[in-house]
């Protein structure tokens, strides 16, 4: 599809026991720019493909900035990140693409993060500042844990920042969203729980879905093993227990588009004609289902799956 | 690599002195790939190919390059409201000054430069005689605003769509040659609303397909397709506001004017991503071709008459051809001894 980048891992640098930051810099000349809200996607020697928010300032095309949470069930790619990578080895990148861009028309934006959720609103908050636009960043966090930005938030934001400490101040949505002027739009990047029950206090309270914006973690969970058979050329192929469809697909040799990687952008949608699907992506209508699976996600359980490429 | 050379002055009103030599004929870009013509959304990546030809840059540079700015700057005299940009989208004019400076400098070294330090910007532009110094991102640095700026230095029209609300919205552009569509109309509006006059398109879902497709471009991978009308004299503003102008001459086509005065008129559409403000660039780079020219090329002059034929009425009462169709017709089919 489009272009790859190499870049060099510049350095590493550990925020939190669990959090490190990697800059990248470009091999040869300068970096794509992009708005606020991208990610791109890494491409790991162990065949992974992990997609993240780049954390830097829009305007310096020096270099990229990323974030990584080592994460407990990690398939491959956060320990990768955390254990073997080291500051000089060079990695390749997809070019950024932004599924979480700030709302042209917005009068006021309020930014939700949670925890490592932070890393799209580093780059929004700079933009924002740069625009001398109206905002708020509201930060669950747990200290010395997910806070891995907070000086730096502190120092940009001044008043316009509003910390939850885990165990001291809890995030309300319903507090958070009440009496906004017409005009705000309101973004959160976080836990699953935590971006539910914000879309509900929003839908509860009469904000138009064009107005609420979230970004998932864009992680497909492990499952188990299943089969899948290609109609249109007969191959059958073994998805593992820890790899995803798409992942099983392009070690085949079969490139499928995508973005997110996580079910949430739909560039990746696949038309099946048989087998017992688990759909698990945010995309699909319930009719959609019926015939098309999103292989970033989806997975098997059963019968093989048969799909019409 | 070839060498550029600009054609001395020539005009797309009035006496319409505009040509193309042997050299613009047999790279302009024939649009049909078959005898039949149907709607399709044909995009393909925007990758250099076939040296030589207008898929060979980005942004392609002809030899009437100095004549159409001269038209373009005509038509902004007349009427400063063909070029817009919505408050919101200053960014995304400043991404395409960029994206656009840095192509025309990069391709065609001999006649664009480009310096930069930080944000001290210093632009040269020897085909029009331009030196400008200016601070990238401050507006009062450049004689004008920075889309107006760059693309009176730029054959072709440009939108400029903002994306939310998984949609497209026409909030900026520089229109002055358009075929019969008008910024100022469509301003403001979504993919949908700008695309409804288009008959038989709806039904078959080309246009919920495409805009899915348009919305994920992504920054280092544009794409374009190819788009074609015909139009009445080699006039570059065929807008609705100067409609007066060229509306009548429709019926000016006679047998023995049809080759002269019939032109083909193919816009290579080109979408970019715009890397800064997430914006899409929108380019409809116009080329026209009279019928005279066209037929000097024995198998294009063959297929022409074969889809003009066989064209279906309501997509040639759309494009305006419905007048002088049989004239055409007629004349084109000496070109096709089988017919
Ligand atoms: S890649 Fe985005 S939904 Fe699958």
């Amino acid at each position: 599809m489009s272009a790859l980048l190499d870049v060099r891992v510049a350095a590493i640098r550990e925020l939190t026991p669990v959090i490190r930051e990697y800059r990248l810099e470009a091999l040869g000349g300068a970096l794509p720019g992009f708005s606020a809200g991208s990610h791109v996607q890494l491409h790991l020697p162990n065949g992974r493909r992990n997609a993240y928010s780049l954390l830097g300032d829009p305007a310096d095309t020096r270099q990229y900035r990323i974030a990584v949470r080592q994460q407990e069930a990690s398939r491959g790619g956060s320990r990768y990140l955390h254990q073997q990578l080291r500051a000089g080895d060079v990695l390749r990148l997809s070019a950024p693409a932004n599924l979480f861009p700030l709302h042209s028309e917005a009068r006021k934006h309020l930014l939700v993060a949670a925890g490592i959720g932070i890393t799209p609103f580093l780059a929004h908050s700079r933009e924002l500042l740069r625009q001398g636009a109206d905002f708020e960043l509201h930060y669950a966090y747990r200290a010395g844990v997910s806070d891995a930005y907070l000086a730096e938030l502190r120092q940009l934001l001044g008043p316009r920042l509003a910390e939850y400490p885990a165990g001291q101040r809890r995030l309300d949505p319903a507090a958070l969203l009440r009496g906004r002027p017409l005009g705000s739009h309101v973004y959160a990047c976080g836990p699953q729980s935590l971006l539910l029950d914000l879309k509900e206090q929003a839908a509860a309270q009469g904000w138009s879905d064009r107005r609420v914006h979230w970004e998932a973690f864009a992680a497909p969970e492990p499952g188990q093993p299943f089969r899948v058979e290609l109609a249109r050329s007969g191959r059958q192929l073994e998805v593992g227990a820890d790899q995803s469809l798409l992942e099983a697909l392009e070690a085949n040799g079969v490139e499928i588009p995508n973005l997110c990687r996580g079910g949430v952008c739909g560039q990746c949608q696949t038309p099946y004609l048989k087998g017992d699907v688990e759909h698990r992506d945010h995309f699909l209508a319930a009719a959609e289902r019926s015939n098309s699976l999103m292989p970033c996600v989806s997975r098997g359980c059963g019968s093989p799956i048969l799909l019409d490429i | 690599m070839t060498t550029l050379t600009f054609k001395p002055l020539e005009t797309y009103r009035d006496d319409f002195s505009f040509r193309n030599s042997p050299e613009a004929i047999a790279r302009f870009p024939f649009p049909f790939p078959e005898d039949q013509y149907m709607y399709s959304v044909n995009l393909e990546p925007a990758v250099s190919r076939d040296p030589g030809s207008v898929f060979e840059h980005l942004f392609d540079v002809d030899e009437h390059y100095v004549s159409e700015m001269a038209e373009r700057a005509r038509v902004l005299e007349r009427d400063p409201e063909r070029c817009l940009v919505m408050p919101h989208m200053a960014p995304a004019a400043w991404d395409t000054l960029a994206l656009l400076m840095e192509n025309l400098s990069r391709d065609y070294p001999q006649h664009f430069r480009l310096d930069r330090e930080g944000d001290a910007w210093h632009w040269h532009n020897l085909a029009l005689g331009i030196d400008q110094r200016f601070t990238f991102g401050d507006p009062a640095t450049l004689p004008c605003e920075p889309l107006e700026y760059i693309t009176r230095q730029m054959q072709g029209d440009f939108a400029v769509l903002d994306q939310r609300d998984g949609d497209l919205f026409m909030d900026a552009g520089m229109v002055t040659c358009p075929a019969d569509w008008s910024l100022r109309f469509d301003a403001g509006m979504s993919f949908k609303q700008w695309h409804s006059p288009v008959p038989m398109a709806h039904q078959i879902g080309v246009f919920d397909r495409a805009l899915k497709y348009l919305l994920n471009i992504q920054v280092g991978a544009p794409v374009r397709r190819l788009n074609w009308t015909l139009t009445i004299n080699p006039r570059l503003d065929t807008s609705p506001e100067t409609y007066h102008e060229w509306g009548n001459d429709r019926g000016k086509v006679t047998p023995d004017n049809v080759g002269r005065l019939v032109h083909l008129r193919v816009e290579l559409q080109l979408m970019v991503r715009l890397p800064r403000s997430n914006a899409l660039l929108f380019g409809i780079r116009t080329y026209l071709i009279s019928l005279d020219e066209l037929v000097s090329n024995p198998a294009w002059a063959r297929r022409m008459h074969r889809v003009m034929r066989d064209l279906p009425a309501p997509i040639a009462d759309y494009k305006g051809i419905t007048r002088y169709r049989q004239t055409l017709v007629d004349w084109l089919r000496r070109f096709d001894p089988e017919a």
